[in-house]
């Protein structure tokens, strides 16, 4: 009788690195920091992720595509992948990986430091230059914010800061 | 969440129940009337904003009504789309039409109307998620700091646009100060907890009413202070209070409008 090897979490790991924002295909779930936990037991895989906007139309299909790319593992059998809200998603969660590869996506990433009056400041996301404006601090999406940058004359989106300070 | 649930008593059950559908019913149709300003917003950049307020309200709805659905009160799409009027929980305010016309035809909605409505609507709503951060209903709580971080912006957005129109023109101020007067004269259940509020209060799942409003009004304040004007009074009597199940035809209008496509297919996967 076969013996079905048993799942490792650093596998598991390895295909979430996998799993892109559908939304900025540059970024995965893991440089977001919305993974908060992964358990195995035998050949069962249980994956808590954090939302990062309550009304963020996105959630549903990362979690669909998070259980199918999990069920591409030969040696997994049961997925479950649940949402909670605690601890609460921050964007000091983002990896620095995570800025990279929003920058590559063309969205600045969220500042790190956010003034006292809830002000914030970001630098180009094309050509790094400090001279920008904010045209709206809502966009596209729920998570971003829409900018102008004044030395390449380019419209360019941020990933806005949400922390428990604001 | 189910552990959670069994050690619940009946009485406990349903002051978590109660509140939860009045924080859902609330945000659901601000929500809903915040969308059919899609398109008809002032300018672009506020068409941005409205929907992106709107779509952050209907998920803050949406987590509700989950809430709901863990503790057993029924699905949670169904919760949404299909309780009759009699059975909603909302302020009268939040189901108020957004002006003359219809949607599909001919909107001659009043945005002052919609900047008064939000803006004292969002203060609310905040001085209750601060609160609820402290709910000894653990996961209220943790929801209410998911909410509070979202909130931020669109606090700060409507905040903006009342002290802009309340500072322009001379017909700016009279349909901003006509829509004070109108959003007040429905404002007497926004911090009603309803015929369970013994219960909700004693459960310490939110401040009291008396607490609530004091801190609305404190929260206004400065902004009228730089305005120069008085802070409005809540009214005490209700003519019909929201929290109870009593509406206006407005609300009968929205639940046919928004329960439509639903309804088309309830089996249907969005």
């Amino acid at each position: 009788m076969a013996i079905s090897e048993s799942v490792s979490t650093n596998r598991v790991f390895e295909v979430l690195r996998r799993v892109k924002d559908p939304e900025i295909d540059s970024v995965s779930i893991i440089d977001l920091g919305m993974v908060e936990e992964v358990t195995t037991s035998g050949n069962n895989v249980k994956v808590v992720l954090l939302p990062t906007f309550l009304g963020c139309p996105a959630l549903e299909i990362i979690k669909k595509n998070t259980i199918e790319a999990i069920k591409q593992l030969p040696e997994v059998e049961e997925v479950e992948v649940e949402f909670v809200f605690h601890p609460p998603w921050t964007t000091d969660r983002i990896t620095e990986e995570g800025h990279k590869n929003l920058r590559a996506f063309g969205i600045a990433p969220p500042p790190r430091h956010v003034e006292e009056d809830g002000s914030w400041h970001v630098d180009c996301a094309y050509c790094g230059s400090t001279y920008v404006t904010m045209e709206n601090i809502f966009g596209p999406t729920a998570c971003r914010s829409i900018l102008y940058c004044k030395s390449c004359k380019n419209v360019f989106e941020a990933m806005k800061p949400v922390s428990t300070l604001l | 969440m189910s552990a959670t649930e069994n050690v619940l008593t009946a009485e406990h059950k349903e002051a978590i129940t109660s509140l939860l559908f009045q924080l859902a019913d609330d945000d659901f149709l601000y929500a809903y009337r915040g969308s059919e300003w899609l398109g008809l917003a002032p300018h672009i950049e506020e068409d941005v904003a409205s929907s992106s307020i709107s779509q952050d309200s209907m998920g803050h709805a949406a987590m509700y009504y989950k809430l709901l659905e863990e503790l057993g009160a029924g699905n949670a799409d169904e919760l949404a789309h299909l309780r009759p009027a009699h059975e909603r929980r909302n302020s009268i305010l939040t189901e108020r039409v957004n002006g003359e016309g219809y949607y599909m035809e001919t909107p001659n909605y009043d945005w002052a109307y919609q900047v008064v409505r939000s803006y004292f609507y969002t203060q609310a709503k905040k001085v209750k998620v601060d609160s609820l951060c402290q709910s000894s209903y653990q996961p209220l709580a943790e929801a209410a700091v998911k909410v509070k971080m979202e909130l931020y912006y669109h606090r700060m957005h409507w905040e903006t646009w009342f002290k802009q129109l309340l500072s322009s023109t001379d017909v700016a101020k009279k349909k901003m100060n006509d829509a004070i007067l109108r959003v007040m004269n429905d404002f007497g259940d926004m911090f009603s907890l309803g015929n369970q509020k013994q219960a909700i209060e004693n459960y310490k799942l939110i401040d009291n009413e008396e607490k609530l409003k004091e801190n609305w009004i404190a929260s206004i304040k400065p902004v009228f202070a730089a305005l120069h004007m008085d802070v409005p009074t809540i009214p005490e009597k209700l003519a019909n209070n929201g929290r109870n199940g009593e509406h206006t035809v407005d609300l009968d209008e929205a639940l046919l409008t928004l329960s439509e496509v639903y309804k088309s297919d309830p089996v249907a996967s969005w």
